[in-house]
């Protein structure tokens, strides 16, 4: 009989029910991403209210998923929308073929297009996953489907637990 | 052998298109049956076409190109700088190891050095990718044999792992993180408390999982003398990793053709002899051990210094450059949107990911994207050992011999 060998593995399996619970209770208790996290885009402003993007498509050019659409347009003396000579008319993600690489923020010049830690989306339709602009901007609101009653630390598995 | 069999592996079946269920051949008495490409133990979109007299497998014949998405050829599409986003999804839980090796690859063509704190930071992240994709296997292959425990206690250490690259990178998979030239983005601040956490942890729960597996009697049975490869066909099938040196191949490319960072650094590889899915088991159990203390080893000689070759040919301006200089700009915009070129040459790099010998063969014709990009990918060659593995044992053996070939279908197809 090999009953010692059993006893053994199953004292393990004892041992860790007892350990603390791994798993939370997502979407009321939720783990906070690490700052790095590459999440959902927004497009920022100046403080003084105007865009900073400038419509140069370096991010649709480098995206190698072919997600990023934009269109640029003259700004003029009446609708002036940022800073200088152009801006982006038309802003779309089309969050189905985004890879959350990061390439096209780090080939923005401005800074205008950053990436927040947000990683729920969904949607009902195709179209729902196109983000347009306005639901781009920075001071577009980011719709939560749950509330969250509690916020974990990000690096709540990475603390010394034995 | 049946007909039946040589028919359906050509992709003929008795209507002449496609494939085929089941067949029942009535010269040889044997079965012909298809055990996947959904199975829920072939480990992905696996179809193995089995050859069966009664639960005897004749012959075994690995089916391949379900999740075959053409990944080599897309490269060809980005530049050098972008190929990186679709390499890294080829063996993806690999990924630091594909990264790496096709980052090797276009650095040899350049032929630039790199900074030694990248080089650390590549051989660092790339073994505790190893010890994450072990785990991922240690947990499948338990589950596999009916130990759900081991599949709970495995993807809770890799979750450390994947938080720990997470913090790094940004991404927890597919993080394309190590480009040419170096890495995206230095280490953040507390990157060394967070691995001292996994290094601290994980030694006391590889001792767990070794007291739940290594003589557990049921385990055992299914396992040893279970799924034998004999050396001299692990040396003909082109074997790598666990497998071959599972079988007495004593061969690691970290320490027989050392590449970057792994020069002058010494470690046990270990190996067995008996060549069956325990064999296996217990190498890839003391690679995890192996792999933390080379771990520590990169952690605690991380060197300071730039984290990417800094060339402005290759590595855009700092953004605070484009404020002020025209030409900052200019290089900016063409890096983006055209990248660098590479000199017209062809070359190839290896490196040992987790399941063996993991090849980048690149052609560049001068221009800005790869001419080819190939991958030798070491879960398609060692699926070819899976034949003579089979060959002769009982088709529920073939479960246990399949969880320890570790193959990942996106590296088998690319």
């Amino acid at each position: 009989m090999a009953l010692p060998e059993i006893f053994t593995g199953l004292t393990t399996v004892i041992k860790n029910v007892f350990r603390r619970k791994d798993t939370v209770g997502y979407p009321e208790v939720r783990r906070l991403p690490f700052p790095r996290y590459k999440g959902r885009h927004i497009l920022d402003r100046h403080p003084d209210g105007l865009e900073k993007c400038i419509g140069c498509e370096l991010c649709a050019g480098v995206c190698p998923a072919d997600a990023i659409r934009v269109v640029g347009a003259e700004n003029t003396a009446e609708e002036r929308f940022s800073p200088g000579e152009r801006y982006a008319q038309i802003y779309q993600i089309n969050y189905l073929r985004c890879i959350f690489c990061g390439l096209c923020v780090e080939a923005c010049p401005t800074e205008a297009l950053l990436m927040t830690t947000e990683y729920e989306l969904s949607g009902s339709t195709r179209e729902d996953l196109i983000y347009t602009k306005e639901q781009l901007i920075v001071d577009a609101p980011i719709i939560r489907h749950w509330d969250t009653k509690k916020e974990l630390p990000p690096d709540i598995n990475l603390k010394g637990t034995s | 052998m049946s007909k039946t069999f040589d028919r359906l592996v050509s992709g003929i079946d008795s209507d002449g298109h496609g494939a085929y269920v089941e067949e029942h051949d009535e010269e040889s008495n044997s079965m012909v049956i298809n055990m996947g490409p959904v199975h829920p133990s072939t480990h992905g979109v696996l179809r193995l076409l089995l050859e069966l007299d009664g639960e005897t497998v004749l012959r075994c014949e690995p089916i391949i190109g379900y999740l075959h998405t053409g990944m080599e050829k897309e490269c060809e599409d980005q530049n050098w700088r972008g190929a990186v986003t679709i390499v890294t999804r080829m063996d993806y839980l690999a990924q630091f190891a594909n990264e790496q090796v096709y980052s090797m690859a276009v650095e040899e063509l350049l032929g630039i050095d790199l900074p030694p704190r990248a080089v650390a930071i590549r051989c660092m992240i790339a073994e505790l990718n190893r010890l994450s994709s072990h785990l991922v296997w240690f947990g499948t292959t338990g589950l596999d044999m009916g130990a759900m425990s081991a599949m709970f206690y495995g993807f809770r250490e890799r979750e450390m792992i994947l938080d720990f690259f997470e913090m790094v990178t940004g991404l927890r998979m597919n993080n394309g993180y190590i480009i040419p030239g170096g890495v995206w983005v230095d280490l953040p601040d507390g990157w060394d408390a967070a691995l001292e956490a996994i290094l601290d942890v994980m030694p006391k729960r590889l001792d767990e999982y070794e007291a739940l597996l290594n003589e557990n009697p049921i385990f055992l049975e299914r396992t040893s003398g279970v799924g034998v490869l004999s050396r001299d066909d692990a040396l003909a099938l082109g074997a790598t990793g666990p497998i071959a040196r599972a079988s007495g191949v004593d061969w690691d490319l970290r320490r027989d053709m050392p590449y970057e960072g792994y020069e002058g650094v010494t470690f046990a590889v270990p190996t067995a002899t008996s060549g069956d899915v325990y064999g296996r088991y217990r190498v890839r159990m003391a690679e995890m051990r192996e792999t933390l203390e080379l771990i520590r080893h990169f952690a605690d000689n991380m060197p300071e210094g730039d984290f990417k070759n800094m060339d402005p040919k290759l590595t855009p301006p700092p953004r605070s450059e484009l404020n002020r200089s025209m030409e900052a700009v200019i290089h900016h915009f063409k890096l983006v949107t055209q990248g660098f070129t590479v000199p017209e040459g062809e070359t190839y790099a290896r490196v040992e990911s987790p399941r063996g010998e993991l090849g980048c063969y690149i052609v560049s014709d001068g221009g800005t994207s790869p001419y080819r990009c190939h991958v030798r990918d070491p879960s398609f060659v060692n699926l070819q050992a899976l034949g003579p593995m089979a060959q002769g044992q009982l088709i529920a053996d073939l479960i246990a011999t399949i969880a320890s070939t570790d193959p990942i279908m996106g590296g088998v197809d690319r």
